[in-house]
């Protein structure tokens, strides 16, 4: 089932659909949230999308069961995307002729302001959910900001909750599920914020950029209670360099943000490269250039997140296809940082970082946080910070956790870190760096192959698409075609040994990405000289989804 | 017993008579002074022929890019408070490429030393105007003579209200040598703004133009004093005021900072039962 919350900013439809999305998931459903918005406080159309199933599900759809319409305008944009069978909610004032409209008296069951809340009741009661259920929920969400709103909330919720048991329309209820199985419901950005805290995180600087936002916020405040420190920086600039100079004296720390901002912090991702820093950067992309479509979504920074940061220097970068993988490769991020002392690369985008999902409980065994690696600060003497050895990484060592010195500098500079025109030592130094390449390579994700070797279509994915691809897959499997897929959760670097057998046995390879120029698609071509069959692209600064992309292969005849 | 040889001794790429030899030797006799051990103190510098000075002592050392030392040294004392962080760069680096982090510092209030060589030009680009230039300086790039205002450091510390703001001559290394023990003394963030003739670019400041103008502040000045300090700020040109201007005590950043009441953050493992119960707040 498909529910849609529209109306303006600032008339609550994130909070409730929040809180249906969380008792959805507390009742034991799978949810994809895809959250629509417009960069302005007030006014405006803004969408929250529950796409809602009691079987695992992993993108969001195009059509709608469920219309919630806290304003007018949301029935005339989006009736022509309901289901025959579909539903809108909307107050009993509305002019629009649409005999499946549920006409909800909101004036009697709520002052105006809580009319959302109003609308999360009748939402609620239509889909079947527990009364009860939405009623913690709502408490939780609402009781430690504002206790004495809190009854007046409850009151409303139980008057449409009563008022919609009771309507001459319903919907299909959704199957109950016995014993709920506890899961977590966090976004893309939450689960970023926690997988870094799992890793040791100490220090985050940030200057607030949407999309990227809400993880300074999510970590913000949790600082206090996990001990560790947020600071938003007065630019850019200033927080990627407050990063380095955090993990410089020892303290596991990252950095997030956009485009735009990003583009502010590359010459600190060079100096993290020279002085060897590890690092983590989350870049949450939107659409650009400059500005671009601020609260909208696009995977166009790859090429420019790839090759940031003047000189040559390793790197690798990771791209989440879930909320799952958000947390579990900002764990990883942080430890190949340390471990190859680089910077690394979470990228994401506006779908990923504001899309809310049903999450397994986190597996926190064997998870050690990367300051440990750092606890043994002995070492004989001379100490050499950029000593030249095999695998590149030289001792890190902490200033002032022991009688070593530790010098390390933007320019060229010899192992004991001071700047040097030898350009015998600048050879060597570049080649110690680059060596750090080959166990970077060692340590990739391999990308993750559905299907036959031998298939008549080959959908290639990277990041956030992998959900849609791989139920847009399942609808043409379902149909007779031999479809496979092949999805890169690391984008940098590739394992140009692994993959080419793939391209090799399908008779046609599609690639699918969230920018015109289908950036991934010729990253793979220059690496390992195939070449895809034809691509499928958006840059309309929505995300990708089955409907989408079945939509483009019909273009194509391919379906 | 801390002493020089502690600090050690090297060869520079200085002209012959820069200014940038006597600050080095004012720094290393304030550390020796305070009996700081090398490996207590972390250095952390920009770009130009100042940020190279501490690449001529035994120290702890960050020596990056230009104009972003003060957010390396910020985030470096904020992961471990125990270090004596001391910023060291030129005038284009603090007060120009730097600009906005000059005043993010001193709002923070972060406890580090900011020690500013200013020769009032750009000497390791050979002879472009610095913010601090002269009105009408003439250099290869302004042919015609410098358009802008020159930048006034102490004024703007003052202003803002920074917590000890001191200016410094490298011709007085007695006098210097005793500020830059007083700043780094001082809890919370403290500006020594030290002007240095540049031998090889600035033929208009030079050490003698220097010499005759600087006056050390009278021994009843009070540095608490706001407004006094803004007028003492205000000054430059026949008499260009030495010593500590303003100075004021207001927390710390660090000291501020609730992560940062058990200790430094370095070697901190995780708490995995407080994670656990922040994670069940999520279901």
């Amino acid at each position: 089932m498909n529910i849609l919350i529209g109306g303006e900013a600032g008339q609550g439809l994130a909070t409730v659909g929040e809180i249906l999305a969380k008792s959805l998931v507390r009742s034991g459903y799978y949810i994809v949230v895809t959250q629509s918005y417009q960069s302005r406080i007030r006014g405006g159309h803004n969408t929250f999308a529950i796409r809602v199933s009691s079987q695992p599900i992993w993108a969001p759809r195009e059509s709608y069961d469920l219309l919630v319409a806290l304003n007018e305008e949301t029935i005339t944009l989006h009736q022509k995307e309901l289901t025959p069978s579909g539903l809108i909610v909307a107050d009993q004032g509305c002019a629009v002729d649409e005999k499946n409209c549920i006409r909800v008296p909101f004036g009697h069951l709520a002052p105006r302001p809580l009319a959302n809340v109003a609308a999360l009741g009748v939402a609620g009661a239509l889909l079947g959910l527990d009364h009860e259920l939405i009623s913690l929920t709502l408490e939780k969400f609402f009781g430690k900001k504002k206790a004495e709103l809190s009854k007046e909330n409850q009151q409303v919720l139980q008057a449409a909750y009563q008022w919609a048991t009771t309507p001459s329309l319903a919907l299909p209820k959704l199957p109950k599920i016995a014993d709920p199985p506890p899961r977590l419901i966090l976004h893309g950005n939450e689960a970023i914020a926690l997988g870094a805290i799992s890793a040791g995180l100490k220090f985050y600087a940030f200057y607030p950029m949407t999309p990227s936002t809400s993880i300074g916020l999510t970590l913000a405040r949790l600082a206090t209670e996990m001990e560790l420190v947020v600071e938003q920086a007065e630019d850019e600039i200033a927080a990627i360099n407050m990063a380095i100079g955090a993990a410089f004296a020892g303290a596991p720390s990252m950095v997030g943000t956009s485009g735009g901002g990003f583009a502010l912090m590359v010459e600190g991702v060079s100096l993290a490269g020279m002085t060897e820093t590890p690092l983590v950067i989350v870049v949450a992309q939107r659409p650009g250039p400059a500005t671009g479509l601020p609260t909208r979504t696009e995977q166009g920074d790859l090429n420019f997140v790839l090759h940031a940061g003047h000189g040559e220097f390793p790197r690798a970068i990771l791209a989440p296809a879930t909320v799952e993988e958000c947390f579990y490769l900002t764990y990883k991020a942080f430890h190949l940082a340390e471990k190859f002392q680089s910077p690394v690369f979470i990228l994401t985008d506006q779908f990923l970082a504001d899309s809310y999902r049903a999450v397994e409980p986190f597996t926190l065994e064997g998870l050690t946080p990367v300051s440990l690696l750092l606890k043994d600060q002995s070492y004989s003497l001379p100490y050499r910070r950029f000593a030249f050895t095999e695998n590149g990484v030289s001792p890190r060592l902490l200033p002032g956790l022991s009688e070593h010195l530790v010098v390390a500098g933007s320019d060229e500079h010899t192992e004991d870190g001071h700047l040097t025109e030898d350009l015998e030592v600048r050879q060597k130094m570049v080649e110690k760096r680059l060596r750090k390449m080959a166990g970077i390579k060692r340590e990739i994700i391999l990308p993750h192959f559905e299907g036959e070797e031998k298939a008549d279509l080959l959908l290639l994915s990277w990041g956030s698409t992998k959900g849609a691809v791989t139920e847009a897959a399942e609808i043409l499997r379902a149909a007779g075609q031999k479809v496979s897929t092949l999805h890169f959760s690391q984008v940098w670097p590739l394992p140009t040994d692994h993959f080419p057998k793939y391209f090799l046995g399908a008779k046609k390879i599609i690639s699918i990405e969230g920018n015109a120029t289908g950036q991934f698609a010729s990253l793979l071509r220059r690496e390992s000289g195939l070449a895809v069959s034809q691509k499928i692209s958006r840059y309309d600064g929505l995300p990708i989804t089955p409907d989408y992309i079945l939509r483009k292969l019909g273009e194509m005849n391919l379906w | 017993m801390v002493n020089l040889d502690h600090y050690g001794n090297y060869e520079t790429a200085w002209c012959p008579g820069c200014g940038n030899f006597s600050i080095l030797r004012a720094v290393k006799n304030a550390l020796v002074s305070l009996q700081l051990a090398p490996y207590q103190v972390l250095f952390v510098s920009g770009i130009g022929q100042a940020a190279k000075a501490p690449h001529y002592m035994n120290v702890n050392l960050f020596d990056g890019l230009h104009g972003r030392a003060l957010p390396v040294a910020s985030g470096a004392k904020i992961a471990n408070p125990q270090l004596t962080v001391i910023v060291e760069s030129g005038d284009g680096c603090t007060y120009g490429e730097g600009g906005n982090h000059f005043l993010a510092a001193m709002r923070r209030n972060i406890d580090l030393t900011l020690l500013v060589h200013n020769n009032q030009v750009y000497g390791l680009t050979k002879g472009q105007a610095s913010p601090t230039s002269d009105w009408g300086f003439i250099t290869k790039a302004q042919p015609t003579g410098v358009r802008s205002v020159p930048f006034n450091p102490i004024a703007i510390a003052v202003a803002m209200g920074a917590s000890f703001v001191a200016r410094g001559f490298a011709g007085f290394e007695d006098h210097l040598t005793e500020l830059i023990k007083q700043a780094i003394t001082h809890k919370g963030f403290s500006l020594v703004d030290i002007l240095q003739p540049c031998v090889s670019f600035n033929k208009v400041n030079t050490f003698s133009w220097y010499k005759k103008r600087c006056q050390q502040l009278p021994l009843d000045y009070d540095p608490t004093n706001w407004e006094e300090a803004l007028k003492t700020a205000a000054k430059w040109g026949e008499i260009i005021p030495l010593g500590v201007i303003y100075r004021q005590e207001r927390p710390t950043f660090t000291e501020m900072l609730p992560a940062l009441q058990s200790g430094s953050l370095v070697g901190r493992g995780l708490d995995k039962t407080k994670f656990n119960k922040i994670l069940g707040e999520f279901a």
